[in-house]
């Protein structure tokens, strides 16, 4: 019997401190699938997670496993008996124990020579081979990590909880090990939901992203559509860079704005003021010698293979455009460029007008 | 359908009692230890006859007077020495300044009474000092000149000055310690000298600290009884002892119980508050960089080096020399069979209490690492209340609910099985190695606490996702982890409870002696030197936690300034 759903959070309401952590959150994950809970600090998602592994009560709602009520009011299946696995941030393995221990920890009921057999391929199967008979200290942080993921994926859970995985890893490292994690998780079929602020992350290895804020999720969708198709000004405001430019609606396809008539498939048809606002974002902006419109340099981040402008046009309104790194322009020249934009992101303005979003993750 | 609906159903029932295991068992013992403090202050409210009218009038105020004459002759003798030295070594270049930082701790290791046993063998009539005086001077009998008596209040105020005042040396040390070095810089370059500094910069952020070791002082003060009944300084607890045992009145003892609570919650509260300051004084900032010494030349320098010899002098070796010779002289008066068996009692009481203390504390802990809630919260603080309740005070709190329960039970069992159990509890050992654990289960509970602490909670999700029980996390994976911890939380309360007197000489079986009452005995009856040899034993004894203290001070700031130094830590922070 196949289920449609493997892991079922239905609603849920738990209390963390003083205040709602999470507060009628609900979303479904299907079998072999990776979903992302994606959230500033505090929004709550941490909690959800805490719930979903049994070591958070609920106020309200239903948490399902395999179509079995694992978390209700007043009812709590313990953690050790969901058969969850869950991968932490600090990686949280035993530090007296040696690393195939640690593997071998969540196997105790097995057979000695299985066992041993579990842990034998497991290490294999991360690279870790050399490394079973060293303790914790001895290790790397990404060889920690993977030996935390091992020891998770050991006792074969039916779901992978995951807790920020990479934030305590260097860039270069956290973007090599998601792609490997995404892989391996993909190759085993293992269902996992991991939570983390960090939008890349998300999406290396999400195939979908839930966007969380103050305890709920306001948006539950693929990367790709999270980015180009944010559904609210939060969301947009979150992910990736972009600012917003006032506009007058003329007609079904199309905006005015300062920086011309701007085209495009409206994502909001239900949406019927007049005045909205657009979001550009920094790809939206191409550098073009003949582009309509020109601007000045206010500001430029160099990112290696581009680099990020912020131009300010004669009006005082504000763009960010991604140039490709070989057009080196210095703050304070006049450059032009042009707008391709198929797809029109408009908001209800704002009582206080938002001008840009330059909050760039780290 | 239904069949599955009615066995998941009871089952649900059962996990969610199971995973409550932990905070109920936590809530009752917390309830059991709370049992003295909640029946001293019953009994304040609940008498009815007017004993209160008669204590007023005959003994209470002679009591009174006598523990606050103590009280501040002790608080003010520990705060000069604890104090002082304290900022020498930490702010002052001298010979010995390393050796003595740790010299310092060591009265830690003598009881009140025994350093009192001590000096009165030393410094009496018939002693060493005024014999030795005697014959240089060439007098005849005590009218020819004139020594302080060293059986008094002063005595005692001396005596308990010289070995509680490493309370007030050890925080005042840490605070001092901790201090933000710009702090002192600033008030350098502003043109203040180091004495306008020290009173100024220093001891002001260092007030809270004091007044912890101070609390802390005060409470061991009002604990005492070996000190005060030798020395005949009626103080409260002389007065419990009096009342209660001499005259046989249990509700008029309980009644000076309480007005000891009031001092009791007095210096807790002066401790919570003092505890909670503590935090703004010291700020975070710049506490890891090295602090500017002083050093001293010429007459400072002697004057420093004096003002640590001293305490060490007095507070340690000149008794532990006193006693050793007292020892050698009267060994094989002292080495008797009977002696023996006083040792193995002390052992036998203080690992059971320790075990048991140990055992209650990794529940309370656990119990609130499981579960955070209101309720255990106030449960822990409850259940560590019993450290401030001095030992006569917790006797009558322990007395009073066991000697009813015995009752019942005895005459229930006498009415219906026609059998008598006399005395289960309150007659026996039960009853001294309880009151052990009420006292001392605060410093078992704060070193579980806080080896706890030191493990990441997600350690504790890691094992249970594995599949591990909370009871099989703890023993399979927090207790290798702090095993140092909970040894030290076994050896200090052991230590701690071969020393304790009061409770023990109240609640012991007849015809029972530890060390402890061994020693005091042995004195009360003017038999000192018989009992030197206890009194050394439990010197060396409360040696072992006050070595380990001196291993752990030693270096909290040097480890600071180490792992400030290596990159890939400052690196992970940042």
């Amino acid at each position: 019997m196949s289920i449609e759903y493997l892991l079922e959070v239905d609603d849920i309401t738990c209390r963390y401190g003083q205040g709602r952590a999470v507060e009628g959150l609900s979303f479904h994950a299907r079998p072999g699938s990776l979903t992302c809970l994606l959230g500033p600090s505090g929004c709550g998602k941490t909690t959800a997670l805490r719930a979903i592994a049994g070591f958070q009560t609920l106020e309200k709602g239903e948490i399902r496993i395999e179509g079995q009520c694992v978390s209700t009011p007043g009812y709590l299946l313990p953690p050790e008996r969901r058969q969850v696995g869950m991968v932490f941030q600090d990686h949280a393995l035993f530090p007296h124990l040696k690393v195939a221990d640690n593997v071998a920890a969540g196997l105790r009921h097995q057979h000695d020579n299985l066992r041993r057999q579990t842990v034998r391929g497991l290490l294999e199967r991360m690279d870790l081979s050399a490394l079973g008979e060293r303790f914790p200290h001895e290790l790397s942080g990404g060889q920690q990590q993977r030996v935390a993921l091992a020891r998770a994926l050991a006792p074969r859970p039916r779901l992978l909880l995951m807790d920020e995985p990479f934030s305590n890893l260097d860039l270069d490292l956290r973007e090599r090990l998601g792609v490997e994690v995404h892989d391996l998780l993909k190759e085993h079929g293992i269902t996992a939901v991991m939570v983390t602020h960090d939008q890349y992350d998300a999406f290396v290895l999400g195939d979908e992203v839930g966007i969380m804020s103050q305890g709920n999720i306001l948006q539950w969708d693929t990367p790709y559509n999270v980015y180009h198709e944010p559904t609210s000004r939060f969301v947009a405001d979150f992910i990736g860079n972009g600012v917003f430019v006032r506009g007058t609606r003329i007609g079904e396809r199309a905006v005015n704005t300062e920086l011309g008539d701007i085209q495009g498939t409206l994502d909001r048809p239900a949406l019927t003021a007049a005045v909205v606002d657009v979001l550009i974002r920094p790809d939206d902006v191409l550098p073009d010698s003949d582009g309509p419109i020109s601007a000045r340099v206010s500001r430029k981040a160099f990112k290696g293979a581009d680099i990020m402008y912020t131009l300010t046009l004669p009006s005082g309104t504000t763009l960010l455009s991604m140039f490709p790194s070989h057009d080196n322009f210095a703050v304070g020249d006049h450059v032009r460029v042009r707008l391709n934009v198929d797809h029109l992101v408009v908001f209800p303005i704002e009582k206080t007008v938002t001008e840009s979003m330059t909050s760039s993750p780290a | 359908m239904g069949a599955i609906a009615v066995e998941s159903s009871s089952k649900m029932r059962r996990l969610s009692h199971s995973m409550d295991r932990w905070t109920l068992s936590s809530i009752l013992l917390s309830v059991l230890v709370a049992l003295p403090v909640l029946t001293v202050i019953s009994l304040a409210f609940g008498s009815t006859s007017d004993i209160w009218q008669h204590l007023l009038s005959t003994s209470l105020p002679h009591y009174l007077r006598n523990t606050l004459c103590l009280m501040l002759g002790v608080g003010v003798a520990v705060c000069l020495l604890g104090i002082s030295t304290a900022w020498l070594v930490t702010m002052c270049r001298f010979p010995g300044r390393k050796l003595f930082e740790w010299l310092l701790l060591l009265p830690l290791a003598m009881p009140a009474y025994v350093i009192a046993y001590a000096y009165t063998d030393f410094l009496e009539y018939a002693g060493v000092v005024q014999g030795g005086l005697r014959g240089l001077f060439g007098w005849q009998s005590a009218r020819d000149y004139w020594f302080p008596e060293v059986r008094s209040l002063g005595g005692a105020i001396v005596f308990m000055g010289f070995v509680l005042y490493p309370y007030v040396y050890l925080l005042t040390r840490a605070a001092f310690l901790e201090q933000s070095v710009s702090m002192i810089e600033a008030s350098r370059v502003l043109g203040r000298g180091a004495w306008s500094t020290f009173f100024s910069v220093s001891l002001p952020s260092a007030r809270p600290a004091i007044a912890v070791g101070l609390a802390l002082a005060l409470m061991e003060t009002l604990n005492d009884f070996g000190t005060v009944d030798y020395f005949a300084v009626e103080t409260l607890t002389v007065g419990i002892f009096d009342v209660w045992l001499g005259m046989g009145n249990l509700a008029g003892g309980a009644q000076i119980a309480v007005v000891m609570m009031c001092f009791v919650i007095a210096l807790i509260t002066l401790e919570g508050i003092s505890r909670r300051h503590q935090r703004y004084y010291q700020p975070a900032s710049s506490r890891l960089k090295k602090l500017p010494t002083y050093p001293l030349v010429g007459y400072k320098r002697m004057a420093a080096m004096g003002a640590c010899v001293v305490p060490v002098l007095f507070g340690f070796f000149v008794p532990v020399l006193v006693l050793g010779e007292l020892a050698w002289v009267y060994f094989d008066e002292s080495w008797t069979p009977a002696f023996r068996t006083y040792v193995l009692n002390s052992c036998l009481l203080s690992s059971a209490a320790a075990l048991i203390a140990l055992s209650v504390a990794i529940v309370i802990a656990y119990a609130r690492r499981l579960q955070s809630g209101r309720v255990l919260k106030i449960a822990t603080r409850i259940a560590s209340l019993g450290y401030a309740l001095p030992g006569a005070v917790l006797a009558v709190g322990i007395i009073v609910p066991f000697a009813a329960f015995d009752n019942a039970l005895d005459a229930w069992m006498r009415a219906y099985l026609g059998i008598s159990t006399g005395l289960l509890l309150s007659g026996t050992v039960t009853a001294v190695v309880f009151a052990y654990v009420v006292r001392f289960l605060a410093i078992a509970l704060g070193q579980v606490e806080a080896s706890l602490e030191k493990i990441s909670p997600s350690m504790d999700m890691a094992a249970r996702t594995l599949g591990y029980r909370a009871s099989e996390t703890f023993v399979r994976f927090h207790a290798p982890l702090m095993r140092g911890g909970l040894f030290t939380a076994l050896m200090i309360v052991f230590v701690d409870c071969m020393k304790e007197l009061p409770a023990t000489l109240i609640l012991r079986p007849f015809n029972f002696d530890t060390l402890a009452t061994h020693v005091y005995e042995f004195a009360s009856d003017e038999m000192l030197g018989e009992a030197a040899l206890g009194s050394l034993t439990i010197v060396t004894v409360g040696l072992l936690p006050v070595l380990l203290l001196t291993r752990m001070i030693g270096n909290t700031r040097e480890q600071g300034l180490r792992r400030a130094k290596r990159p890939e830590l400052a690196e992970s922070v940042t």
